[in-house]
Order: C-alpha cells, then structure tokens, then sequence
C-alpha cells in the first residue's frame, strides 16, 4: 500500500456495468514528507474518502476485493483514510 | 487507474482468437490537466469509446476483468468515456 492525497475526482456516465455506484478519486502518491511520487492516478473508493484527504491506497486486482461478489475492473483503491503517521 | 487520450485504432488480423471481435485503440496516457504522460498503449474498448474520447484505463490482470475479457490475454482495458475532471490541489 501506498500514502497519498486526494485531489480530485472524475465524472464518468458511460462506463463497465460494474462501475456503477463506486466513486472515482483522482490522488497523488506522497512520501512521507507529503511531497509528491510519481504519477497521479484515478482511484475507486472504498471508505468514504473526499478531495483534500490523506489516504492509503493498494494496486492491483486487490483493489476490487472491497467490492467482492461484484468484480469491479479497478487496479487501485482506497482502502484506509489517515488519521497521522509518524516518523520513528 | 489510468486517465488517456484515444489517439488511433489498431487493426490486427492474426491474433490470439479470444481478442477476436474486441476493438484495439491506441492511448496516450495523460496527467489529469490533459499533459501526455509516458508512452502509448494499446487498450480493449469495453464502452464503445473513439478517437478523441478522454477514457478511463485499467491495467495489470484487473484488466480482465472488463465486460466480456475473462480469460482474456489483455493488461489494459478502457472501462469509461470521461465527462468530466474535477481537480482541487492547494
């Protein structure tokens, strides 16, 4: 899993049927300084998170896993809203 | 996932037979303010998408599970036409 902060989010209307209902963020990847890593990608929320929050996400086919019996086609997802962390 | 611009079809003759009747698109990835972002892909359309359409793209094995690929031997599938992007960064 990764860190990272939402930042947006996409409208889609014409998509997999097994889109339908999940919520699509935009988010940044960060490091624990809160910089940015690497590329953003598009997100399918699993937690409630919203724009400006500090979340973390996992890649891959896991990502659907929140959603089983429906086999959602995502390969990220937001699977934890971060309270803090802190650096030993 | 990936945001992308479609930018071309791909036409392939000889292929694996479960490609067959599925449409190939050539995508440009793409940041969400519209820059280019890294190479092309080829990517299965599952939504009826074209040339000029701003898609949604899914990869690794997730991309199998796109309408119609199970079993499917695909790594990116385009599973929605964008409306609209909707960013607020401080």
């Amino acid at each position: 899993m990764q860190i990272a902060r939402v930042i947006g989010d996409v409208v889609v209307t014409r998509k997999d049927e097994n889109l339908s209902g999940l919520k699509l963020l935009i988010i940044q990847p960060l490091t624990p300084e809160r910089e940015p890593a690497g590329r953003t990608l598009v997100a399918v929320d699993a937690v409630g998170a919203g724009v400006g929050e500090e979340v973390f996400f996992v890649r891959g086919k896991e990502a659907s896993f929140p959603f089983y019996p429906v086999e959602a086609p995502v390969d990220a997802g937001i699977v934890g809203i971060v309270d803090h962390w802190d650096l030993g | 996932m990936l945001l992308a611009k479609v930018v071309g079809t791909v036409v392939a003759t000889r292929k694996d037979p479960r490609l067959v009747s599925n449409k190939l698109l050539l995508a440009r990835p793409m940041d969400p303010r519209g820059k280019a972002e890294g190479g092309y892909l080829v990517a299965v359309d599952t939504v009826d998408s074209g040339v000029g359409d701003t898609v949604l793209i899914v990869s690794g094995s997730s991309a199998r599970m796109a309408s119609g690929l199970k079993d499917c031997p695909v790594d990116a599938a385009i599973v929605g036409v964008i409306d609209a992007i909707e960013l607020n960064e401080p």
